[in-house]
């Protein structure tokens, strides 16, 4: 009998995943990050469903600070038709004028992206909200359950998770709470790309290196994407060949000097590089332990 | 040893082995694995930065030597925050191979967590301190590994410089080691002599062990079997069925052993029926086949009756079917299991009720020897029956982890409590057959004239429950209605008479007075029944023997103070004073139902009104008016 690759074995546990999801929960969403992670997992849903579209609308939250590229890749998504894409914003945020050059990274988190989460599950009413995060790209990621359970405040409760055996999925759930699904538990950050790469996946074209507008601020470079930007003293942009390994809110995304602008490149960039994927993102150096904390309070 | 300067590039090709890691700290699990994810290139710079920083702070005597427990014991920081601490999975490969590692640090909830990493590994590499030798915990953790159908296991005899990397002492605990799992029928063991922190056939070859001519650790995992047994007939549970418009009717699912072709002949199990596969439909184009882990969607030939739970099997080689099973359980809920009350049993796609009718024995995980028990705490492993409402197909856990694993879930809670391993059907349940009988239910019922009914009276001792259901047995006898009532206490001096006040037994007292009250509704009365019945949990079993409208609880709801006032029996009073234990309401819990049909408040008002009450909705739910 030939065995599947584990590309193959990935994907077949992905869309069992998704099954799971569609067939035990009353109203799942698949929440769209626009990254290259969210790309996967939204080729993963049509194939979990084909040839029927996919059973669920995809959830993007945005912070307002997403880079531009990343929402006109999001409205071609939009457009392509087979998969309702709902953008929700927290517009109490909004008003308040919470801005990541303002407030930090962790206010500006803590209120556009987490909380405005949560008003956006709460609007619809969504008991199961799938997300693309991998137990390979932070230490407290790497206990997390694949169906992690969010109780009605969707707070999530690292003493009480449940057991997870085999792929039998504890599905049961109260009125009012919910679940966080990841079905790419299991894939690393190399599967991720060897998979776009296989399956030709479109991704958002910052991954691509390019000379873009960049600041050099606190160690990391920062791509001057809108006028929102403003230079501090001594700082100056400048064009530099880079490329983002992880995309978020511009001010808060660190891009890489590189000159891969192919999937080749970026994977053999990948696995001659030596530095961690989250690096490049602000939001995990708040201070001891900051991930789980941000899972605790509902953060994806 | 030199440092690999890049990761290797994964080849698309290659395949996952998914595997667990047994022993403790101390035996440098964290070391070794922290070790394998260096000598594999997974280490990046930015962390290898850190683990140096972090090696020299806490080694002041070696500052150039690197503490690669490091890399894998982040969780001791989880530790002192007090989260706990389970099952962390690690990813790395090699040029051949992608591996994902199942690590369950710490010894506490150890049994739970070695079995959660254990039930998708394919492998286990078993750690053994060659000071040490094979300690009653390398006992455990290979009874566990066997338990959850781990075959094949890799015996690492760690800390070998300590031993100056002596032949004689390796080769003995290798010899113990091996007798040890073919006791406990793991099939496949490969020793190894080890030094972590080295990387001494850790991922090269040792050097300075020359005696040793076997492959290091990574060469082991390079070359181990990947899957799990599966079996090789075909099976698929069916977990969502496909339609998108009235022409397509497809049925998705994860293949769980064997192989299907386009024109199998193939059956829907467990009612049976038959077709043939008319399409293997992925996104990627159809196949002519699929095998075991393949996620696919099957089409069928003819329309027949499939739903999600259902499963699609090789119709020359059908799955068995039954509702009665002996099988390993292991206990994960901080709440006891306590047999015949109800929970959730998911296996594959199905869930259906169950009850753990008889715990044979519990087994030390320590020295497999069996024990009496009657009841199963966190963390222990019991050898049990197991009683389904419906039958499934399924197949021994040895032979098939999908169709043979499940987990039990806590009815109320919704929490897992419980995982099991299914050994075989109970033969009880092939050959009592179900004695079909010509007069029913409602024959006996219309040649009395009435409905028959069941009506739950539950409340603390001395509520009042016995006094109004005496009260409504006498009106409707006097409207001349055929009634019986069951009382709680009278039971206990016969039928039950065997029977405690344990939470366990008060279990046992409920199921059988439900299910002589069902009979009873069967012989077309109308049954009163009155037993404190403290858990929602078994009322509600009560509830799903009886037909729609058939079951009215009647909650007597009278508060402890009052009841405790009135002491009819004394009991309340004995109870305080500590002579009587498990009493309701004083160290025995009650739990108040939440939607009972009445809802008697006793406060203010005589027995006569309160039967009234009863008398008047059971009447309305007839569809009568009070005379007759």
């Amino acid at each position: 009998m030939p065995l599947l690759s584990h590309l193959d074995a990935l994907e077949a546990e992905s869309i069992h995943i998704f099954r799971e999801t569609a067939a035990a929960f009353r109203r799942p969403v698949m929440l769209y990050s626009i990254g290259k992670d969210s790309s996967v997992l939204l080729h993963l849903l049509r194939k979990a469903f084909y040839p029927a579209r996919p059973p669920m609308p995809l959830l993007h939250v945005d912070t307002t600070w997403k880079f531009r590229e990343m929402i006109a890749f999001r409205d071609r998504v939009a457009a392509e038709g087979d998969v309702e894409v709902l953008v929700h914003v927290n517009e109490e945020g909004l008003r308040q004028g919470i801005s990541p050059l303002i407030h930090g990274s962790a206010v500006h988190t803590d209120v556009m992206k987490t909380a405005g989460l949560k008003q956006a599950l709460d609007k619809y009413g969504f008991d199961a909200a799938i997300g693309g995060a991998r137990r390979d790209e932070e230490k407290s990621r790497a206990k997390e359950r694949v169906f992690s359970f969010r109780n009605a405040q969707h707070r999530w409760d690292p003493k009480h998770q449940r057991p997870e055996l085999w792929h039998t999925y504890n599905t049961r759930i109260h009125q009012g709470e919910s679940v966080r699904v990841f079905p790419l538990s299991n894939w690393t950050e190399m599967d991720v790309w060897n998979y776009i790469r296989r399956e030709s996946i479109p991704v958002v074209p910052l991954y691509f290196a390019k000379p873009r507008p960049v600041v050099e601020r606190d160690g990391a470079l920062i791509m001057v994407d809108d006028e929102r930007l403003t230079l501090r003293e001594g700082e100056s942009v400048q064009m530099r060949e880079v490329r983002f390994r992880t995309l978020g809110c511009y001010p808060l995304t660190g891009a890489v000097a590189s000159s891969a602008d192919t999937l080749d490149k970026i994977i053999d960039e990948m696995a001659a590089s030596r530095s961690s994927e989250r690096q490049g993102r602000v939001i995990d150096h708040d201070g001891n332990a900051s991930m789980e904390r941000k899972k605790q309070e509902g953060y994806f | 040893m030199a440092t690999p300067d890049t990761a290797p590039a994964v080849q698309a090709s290659t395949q996952l082995l998914r595997f667990i890691t047994c022993g403790s700290v101390d035996d440098g699990k964290s070391t070794l694995l922290g070790r394998l994810l260096y000598d594999t290139g997974m280490v990046p710079d930015d962390q290898l930065a850190a683990l140096a920083r972090d090696s020299r702070k806490l080694h002041a005597d070696a500052p150039d030597a690197l503490d690669f427990s490091l890399l894998t014991d982040g969780l001791d920081a989880e530790r002192q925050q007090g989260i706990t601490i389970d099952v962390a999975y690690r990813y790395f490969h090699s040029a051949r191979r992608s591996f994902i590692v199942a690590d369950c640090p710490g010894h506490e909830q150890y049994t739970r967590n070695m079995a959660t990493g254990a039930s998708n590994a394919g492998l286990a590499v078993v750690l053994i301190d060659a000071r040490k030798g094979v300690l009653p915990q390398t006992r455990r953790h290979t009874y566990i590994c066997a338990l959850m159908g781990i075959r094949q296991v890799v015996v690492a005899v760690n800390k070998m410089d300590l031993v100056d990397c002596r032949e004689d002492i390796y080769a003995a605990i290798a010899h113990e080691y091996r007798e040890l799992a073919a006791q406990l029928g793991i099939a496949q063991v490969h020793c190894l002599p080890v030094v972590a922190p080295s990387g001494d056939n850790v991922g090269t070859r040792s050097s300075r062990m020359g005696w040793y001519e076997g492959p290091c650790l990574l060469e082991l995992l390079e070359s181990a079997d990947t899957a799990p047994a599966q079996g090789t007939e075909f099976r698929m549970p069916v977990q969502w069925v496909n339609r998108p418009d009235a022409s397509f009717r497809g049925y998705a699912g994860t293949v769980c052993g064997g192989r299907v072709a386009v024109g199998s002949e193939v059956v829907v199990q467990p009612a049976m029926r038959r077709a043939r596969i008319e399409r293997i439909v992925t996104a990627d184009g159809d196949l002519s086949h699929a095998s075991d882990g393949q996620a696919v969607t099957l089409t069928l030939d003819r329309e027949i009756d499939v739903s999600r739970g259902d499963v699609i099997a090789d119709a020359a080689r059908p799955a068995p079917v039954a509702d009665q099973f002996a099988a390993h359980v292991l206990w994960m809920g901080d709440e006891p299991l306590l047999p015949n009350r109800a929970y959730w049993l998911k296996i594959g796609t199905r869930t259906v009720n169950a009850r753990i009718t008889t715990i044979k024995h519990k087994v030390d995980v320590n020295t497999q020897a069996e024990l009496a028990a009657r009841r199963l705490e966190l963390n222990e492993v019991g050898y049990c029956n197991i009683d389904l409402d419906h039958a499934i197909a399924y197949e021994a856990y040895a032979d098939n982890r999908t169709l043979g694993g499940f987990v039990l879930i806590d009815r109320q809670t919704n929490a897992t409590v419980g995982c099991g391993m299914l050994d075989f059907a109970l033969r009880r349940a092939a050959n009592v057959h179900w004695q079909h009988t010509d007069l029913d239910k409602q024959a006996r019922s219309l040649s009395k004239g009435q409905e028959a009914r069941c009506l739950w009276f539950t409340g603390l001792s001395g509520a009042g429950k016995s006094t109004i259901a005496n009260l409504v047995e006498r009106r409707l006898h006097a409207l001349g209605y055929h009634t019986y009532m069951l009382d709680g206490d009278n039971l206990r001096h016969g039928l039950n008479k065997d029977l405690g006040f344990t939470p366990e037994a008060r279990v046992e007292n409920v199921r059988r007075v439900a299910e002589v009250s069902h009979l009873m509704v069967d012989a077309g009365l109308v049954v009163l029944v009155c037993v404190i019945s403290p858990f929602q949990s078994e009322r509600r079993f009560a509830r799903r023997l009886f037909d729609e409208g058939e079951f009215l609880e009647v909650f007597v709801d009278t508060t402890l103070e009052e009841c405790e006032r009135r002491d009819p029996k004394g009991l309340y009073r004995k109870a305080r004073a500590g002579e009587i234990l498990n009493f309701t309401g004083i160290d025995s819990p009650y739990e108040a139902p939440e939607q009972p049909e009445l809802h008697l408040r006793t406060t203010g008002l005589r027995p006569e009104q309160l039967a009234e009450q009863v008398v008047e909705q059971l009447l309305a739910g007839m569809g009568e008016g009070h005379s007759r």
